[in-house]
């Protein structure tokens, strides 16, 4: 492998996480991401095909689902991010494109995001303060993209009430775990 | 000093002493009390001076209808001017200052305009201040200016933290007093997800002020057995001290909760105040209503206040303005004050009835068909003057005064839309009407519903009726019993007779003065309230606009329903800008951008700029350069000898695949790109349907179906909202897929006469990207450093032999540390935006300033690359006559006749010995640069036929700093005109 | 304002872009007769209905759809949300 070292969104060698009152922070550095959309025409072939490669169906839209290895994200009208570990995902729109030929257009996107994973008691008051959408009323396997501090994020329900993810642009990683904090602060 | 008009009972906590300030005089009051309240048990009736007279003022309310106590609270930077010392909650250590007086508030000088009031009558600032005209801005505006306003702001940055925030809930409850606590057991014992919010830091509403028992119950008691079944229910959210601020469209609310304000200071990381944004289904208005004085001669005395409210403070903050009153009412519940002040052990003197049919409701002096004429006492009410139905007048000795002129829905938050207030002769008042905001009902008094068991059951029902119309079924909470009196009111607006009657304090709007504008021909009651100024002080006119419409009905003989209506917009009551800021304040007033290379140049010292949200490097100084244009220059000339290296990763790059992706783009760039080979890249120009250049930009063709687009930075989401666009709505079949990949790599540009050698150390030895095998304009997959992925185009901004590099994002900071190391042995440089900028002029490339929106293809010199062959935005349009005239603008270059002479971006071109004005404009410097290159400043501008007068020499006028600079015309490539070095 | 999103449900208009009137769905062809005077129409003649109005909105900070949304200028009632490229198909545009 190249000898080149990766950093973190953050800028650090290792993710980063902070613990304010009762909520966590948790940088989430080890997924590989790929944008997935469907081809015109070929809708049939495409879910197929992603079945197979997945072992789920692409989900419906504000909602995501997690198979094995992959996870999937509705993120628009025939697109999907697709999740996987980074360690056996490197090259992941490659393996993806190899899977899914030509009934999806595959694009790399793992260095396009930071996500943070927020958990604990007060991640309701800390998401009622950042985003629009009601959050108090998603279910795991809710997903939606919306707004937070004037940054475009994916919001991921993984646990309802207790457990989200936030995924915003890399270039916004900073300015977004501050964010978090500071309302995290506010709540606590 | 002790708290003289303190009296028993009450709702204060009186183990819990507060001590605190005013005027600089020290207080004790208890936990429950309001700042008016526990200045009123200390004595203290005076608490502010109005605007326009500086009369002295006392509370005239127990709420944030408030319209003359108003004071500033704390000191230094948490300074806050004009707040309600009614709605101010006590606090230990709480420092209050009276305002609008000088040199104190018991002598004021300025009270000498009281004494001019013949000249401050309405619109007095139109007819006063009109000439001569040279005396408005020197004279009359500083004066004004010093004389007017309320509080004083601090000038300090506020320490203060502010949050914002998002709610959704079925129903929300706007007002917790006995309508809305109804409503929320209705509605919360139904499993509903319910907001209930009040402005009040206790809630229960008017059942805190009364003395008349629920069921069994007293009215306090019972609100708290119900608030707290609802604290027990998880879909039920209480906000107290939370002001439902505005109804906006489509359910939406804003609510302002003050969550410090009652403390002396935040808790650290705290906020002081949420906005919160809340979304309702539906909403169920029980705000209550708000009393109403009669006007009389000098009724604005200290000590005189509304009727309702004087009770409010006798049975929930146990204090009085004074311990003798006289009650002064056109409806019973005057009487209702009356028999609890004199339970609670005042003395009353009198209650002054207007109506001929007065009730016997105590054992007191009632004095039916009588009115108080005028009130005696400037800084303090000592007497009042009473005329009796026989004409007898009598002064009665008396320390306070309640008036009850009736009461007023608070119909505010109804007509935030298009709704209308009606008028409802029965109670003689404005009840909701018209079309109120969607998903809006009104309950209890704000619905005209004036008695207790009528609020609590409307209450109820308006919850049922709500939940109903979401398709969930709901009982009606079991309710007490509860005073069902009906309204029983004569209308009475104003005393007539001699002398000064106020209708709205604040503003220091008087019935003469509605008399006045009157006659003077003000018809409309919009036009009298911008010319009175009646009810635009920071009240909005709560307990003033519907008195001064009835005046304005009698003198105009008309009725109130004919005269008009009063509206009212949000906010309900002030909102501190501070909380629509909430957290986007100074260094978070907006996030930031990083770019993958950011922290290696934070470490070099670099100096950043904004770049829309980006922060990019603008230049890396280096020890001993004092002057920015040293490193720039130096930046600029090493890459032109050797190598320099930039982080391009802010440039726009949109994915485009598709079996349709080429023709896509065929459609949206006017050159073509269907036979562009794969693994090469091509310049394309993209313009609006209009013909004006829209952005510009290199696209690289991956595959058969997969090209890569890049954008300018500042446009890169406005291109990608158009391809969208034209993907969706314009050519929804097309088989073309769209997906943003600009922060998925890290890309850096590497320039020079040495870059190929540079990167020859980095890309991997299996990788052949000499000049044969990896021509300009080709572009491929690599691998560098060992086998990491990577892609490489060979395209150049700078004009130099030149590559774009790109790794995934998180080995950027890893690649521009080995590109740096690489580059040592060629003495290679990083550069930042400012030299970039430099080379790109030096080149005579466009960027924004030339693709400034009103640029076409033919301007930029690009008119032969629109192709007339096929169909694409904005080529019908780019053949518009009036775009394509002989004397069109061109872009060329400039340099100053004078090689040492400055240039000026957005200079206008005039010819020689002609006027510099705008008839003989002949174009504009768009882009300056000083070329280290030519040891001159450099210039690209927009010349009318420009390219056939090449050589011709023109004054660049700079009118605005009153500068011109001699320029002869030149190429816009001032440098490598043939475009060598990039081929090499 | 609440935009009721056909696929997402009512969603906060700070969410979207708006664009204009959905006419801009009718582009023109360009090998028309007098493809320049419909084109001058297209981008510069607009209605403006005191009433019922279809207009573009973007779902930027959302899904990237383009919806037509149709809006009582008057009273700010929105009566309905539609997918842009549905609509576009029903009148007729393709590829």
């Amino acid at each position: 492998m190249s000898e080149l070292r990766p950093i973190t969104a953050l800028g650090a060698d290792a993710p980063r996480r902070d613990t304010i009152g009762t909520v966590t922070i948790t940088e989430v550095d080890d997924r590989a991401i790929a944008s997935v959309a469907s081809r015109a025409g070929k809708g049939k072939a495409f879910e197929k095909a992603a079945k197979t490669l997945f072992g789920i169906a692409p989900p419906q839209p504000g909602r995501w689902d997690g198979g094995a290895d992959y996870a999937l994200i509705w993120t628009g009208p025939d697109q999907w991010f697709a999740e996987a570990p980074l360690a056996t995902h490197e090259d992941i729109a490659t393996l993806i494109k190899a899977g899914l030929g030509d009934t999806a257009s595959v694009t790399e996107q793992t260095g396009g995001w930071c996500a943070f994973e927020l958990s604990g008691g007060a991640v309701g008051a800390v998401m009622e303060r950042l985003v629009p959408v009601d959050a108090a009323r998603m279910q795991a396997g809710h997903a939606t993209r919306s707004f937070a501090e004037h940054m475009g994020v994916i919001v991921i329900c993984r646990e309802a009430g207790r457990r989200f993810t936030l995924m915003a642009p890399r270039s916004f990683a900073g300015s977004l775990h501050h964010a978090l904090g500071a309302v995290a602060r506010s709540v606590a | 000093m002790t708290q003289m008009n303190r009296i028993s009972g009450g709702l204060i906590d009186r183990s819990k002493t507060v001590n605190f300030s005013f005027d600089g005089a020290r207080y004790q009051g208890h936990a429950g009390d309001t700042l008016a309240s526990a200045l009123l048990a200390n004595g203290v009736r005076l608490m502010g001076r109005s605007f326009k007279y500086h009369r002295p003022r006392g509370p005239i309310s127990a709420g944030s209808e408030e319209p003359n106590a108003l004071v500033e609270l704390r000191g230094g930077a948490r300074r806050e001017p004009n707040t309600r010392a009614t709605v101010a909650e006590l606090f230990e250590g709480l420092d209050a200052t009276s305002q609008n007086r000088w040199p104190s508030l018991g002598f004021d000088l300025l009270a000498v305009n009281d004494m001019l009031s013949p000249f401050f009558a309405a619109g007095f600032y139109y007819k006063t201040f009109m000439w001569p005209k040279a005396f408005w801005e020197k004279l009359y505006e500083p004066i004004i200016r010093r004389a007017a306003g309320l509080g004083s702001l601090s000038g300090e940055v506020d320490p203060d933290l502010y949050d914002k925030g998002f709610r959704h809930c079925d129903l929300l409850i706007i007002g917790a007093g006995p309508a809305g606590l109804a409503a929320a057991l209705t509605a919360g014992r139904a499993g509903a997800d319910v907001i209930l919010a009040d402005e009040d830091f206790r809630m229960g509403g008017r059942l805190l002020a009364e003395t008349f028992s629920l069921g069994d119950a007293g009215g306090s008691d019972w609100a708290d057995g119900v608030l707290a079944e609802l604290a027990s229910l998880p879909n039920v959210r209480l906000m107290t001290r939370t002001t439902v601020l505005g109804a906006f469209d489509h359910g939406i609310y804003g609510a302002l909760e003050r969550n410090a304000d009652h403390l002396p200071v935040a808790p650290a990381g705290k906020p002081r105040q949420t906005l919160w944004r809340i979304y309702a289904r539906r909403a169920l208005l029980c705000a209550g209503a708000t009393e109403r004085p009669i006007a009389f001669r000098n009724n604005d005395r200290p000590g005189i206040m509304m009727a309702g409210a004087l009770r409010a403070y006798a049975n929930r903050w146990a204090a009085v303005p004074g311990r003798e009153a006289v009650i002064f009412t056109n409806n019973d519940d005057g009487h209702r004050t009356a028999q609890d002040l004199a339970a609670a052990g005042l003395r009353i003197a009198a209650v002054v009835d207007s109506r001929k049919e007065a009730p016997r409701s105590g054992d007191y002096p009632i004095h039916a068909g009588a009115v108080v004429i005028d009130a005696v006492g400037r800084k303090g009410l000592h007497s009042v003057d009473v005329r009796r139905s026989n004409g007898e007048v009598s002064r009665i000795p008396c320390t306070t005064l309640g008036v009850s002129g009736g009461w007023n829905p608070n119909v505010h938050l109804t007509c935030h839309q298009r709704g209308r207030p009606e008028w409802d002769a029965g109670l003689a008042a404005f009840v909701p009407g018209g079309v109120l905001p969607p998903g809006m009902t009104v309950a209890g008094a704000a619905q005209g519903i004036l008695s207790t068991a009528g609020a609590l059951a409307s209450g109820a029902a308006g919850a049922v009726a709500a939940l109903d119309a979401l398709g969930r079924k709901a009982k009606p909470a079991d309710l007490p019993r509860a005073e069902d009196a009906p309204v029983s009111l004569t209308p009475l607006w104003h005393v007539p007779g001699k002398g000064r009657a106020w209708i709205d304090p604040q503003n220091d709007v008087t019935v003469k003065d509605v008399k006045l504008a009157h006659k003077e021909g003000y018809v409309s009651v919009e036009h009298l309230k911008r010319y009175t100024t009646l009810g635009m002080a920071t009240d909005q006119g709560k307990t003033a606009n519907v008195t001064g419409l009835a005046v304005m009905a009698q003198v105009s003989g008309k009725s109130i329903p004919e005269t008009g209506t009063t509206i009212f917009r949000p906010p309900y009551t002030p909102v501190p800008i501070a909380a629509f800021a909430g957290r986007s304040a100074g260094k978070d007033f907006r996030p930031v951008r990083l770019t993958p290379s950011h922290k290696w140049a934070a470490e070099q010292g670099a100096v950043f700029v904004e770049v829309g949200m980006w922060l990019r490097a603008q230049w890396f100084p280096r020890p001993g350069e004092t002057h920015w244009r040293q490193s720039v220059d130096r930046e600029v000339l090493a890459t032109r000898k050797s190598v320099g290296i930039c982080d391009v990763t802010t440039l726009g790059k949109i994915d485009v695949q598709g079996t349709d992706a080429a023709e896509f783009l065929n459609r949206v760039y006017v050159n073509a790109f269907g036979k562009l080979a794969v693994g090469k890249v091509r310049y394309g120009l993209m313009l609006r349907e209009d013909g004006m250049a829209m952005d510009d930009g290199t696209t690289a063709r991956l595959a058969e179906d997969h090209f890569v687009m890049t954008t300018t930075t500042a446009n890169a989401v406005g291109v990608f909202r158009h391809l969208e666009f034209c993907r969706q709505c314009l050519w929804p079949d097309m088989d073309v897929q769209l997906i943003s990949t600009t922060e998925a790599w890290a890309q850096y540009s590497v320039a020079g006469p040495n870059a190929r050698k540079l990167l020859q150390k980095i890309v991997d030895p299996g990788h052949d990207i000499s000049n044969e095998a990896f021509p300009y304009m080709a572009c491929g997959d690599i691998t560098v450093c060992g086998g990491l992925r990577a892609r490489l185009f060979r395209i150049s901004f700078s004009g130099e032999l030149a590559y774009e590099i790109a790794v995934p994002t998180r080995y950027g900071d890893g690649l521009i540390r080995a590109m740096v190391k690489a580059g040592q042995e060629f003495d290679a440089v990083v550069y930042g935006t400012e030299a970039l900028g430099v080379m790109r002029i030096e080149k005579g490339h466009p960027a924004g300033n030339e693709l400034n929106g009103t640029t076409t293809a033919l301007n930029l010199g690009m008119g032969g690359m629109v192709s007339k062959k096929k169909d694409c935005i904005g080529n019908t349009l780019s053949e518009r006559e009036g775009l394509n005239r002989d004397d069109a603008l061109n872009l060329v270059g400039f340099r100053p006749v004078q090689a040492g002479d400055p240039l000026a971006a957005g200079s206008h071109f005039i010819r020689k010995g002609a006027e510099a004005v705008a008839a003989n404009d002949e174009g504009y410097l768009t882009s300056v640069a000083y070329s280290p290159h030519l040891q001159s400043m450099i210039g690209l501008g927009f010349l009318a036929a420009g390219k056939s007068r090449l050589g011709e020499v023109l004054r660049a006028v700079n009118p605005v700093e009153g500068a011109e600079t001699l320029v002869e015309v030149v190429s816009p490539h001032f440098v490598d005109p043939e475009g060598e070095r990039l081929r090499v | 304002m609440l935009i009721p999103h056909p696929l997402l449900g009512p969603r906060d208009a700070q969410e979207f872009t708006y664009l204009g009137d959905a006419s801009l769905i009718d582009r023109p062809d360009w090998q028309g007769e007098d493809a320049a005077a419909a084109f001058h129409d297209y981008l510069y003649q607009r209605d403006n209905p005191a009433g019922l109005h279809r207009e573009l909105w973007f779902h930027e900070q959302g899904d990237r759809s383009w919806l037509v949304v149709t809006r009582n200028t008057l009273t700010h009632e929105i009566m309905g949300a539609e997918l842009a490229r549905d609509v576009a198909r029903a009148r007729g545009r393709g590829k």
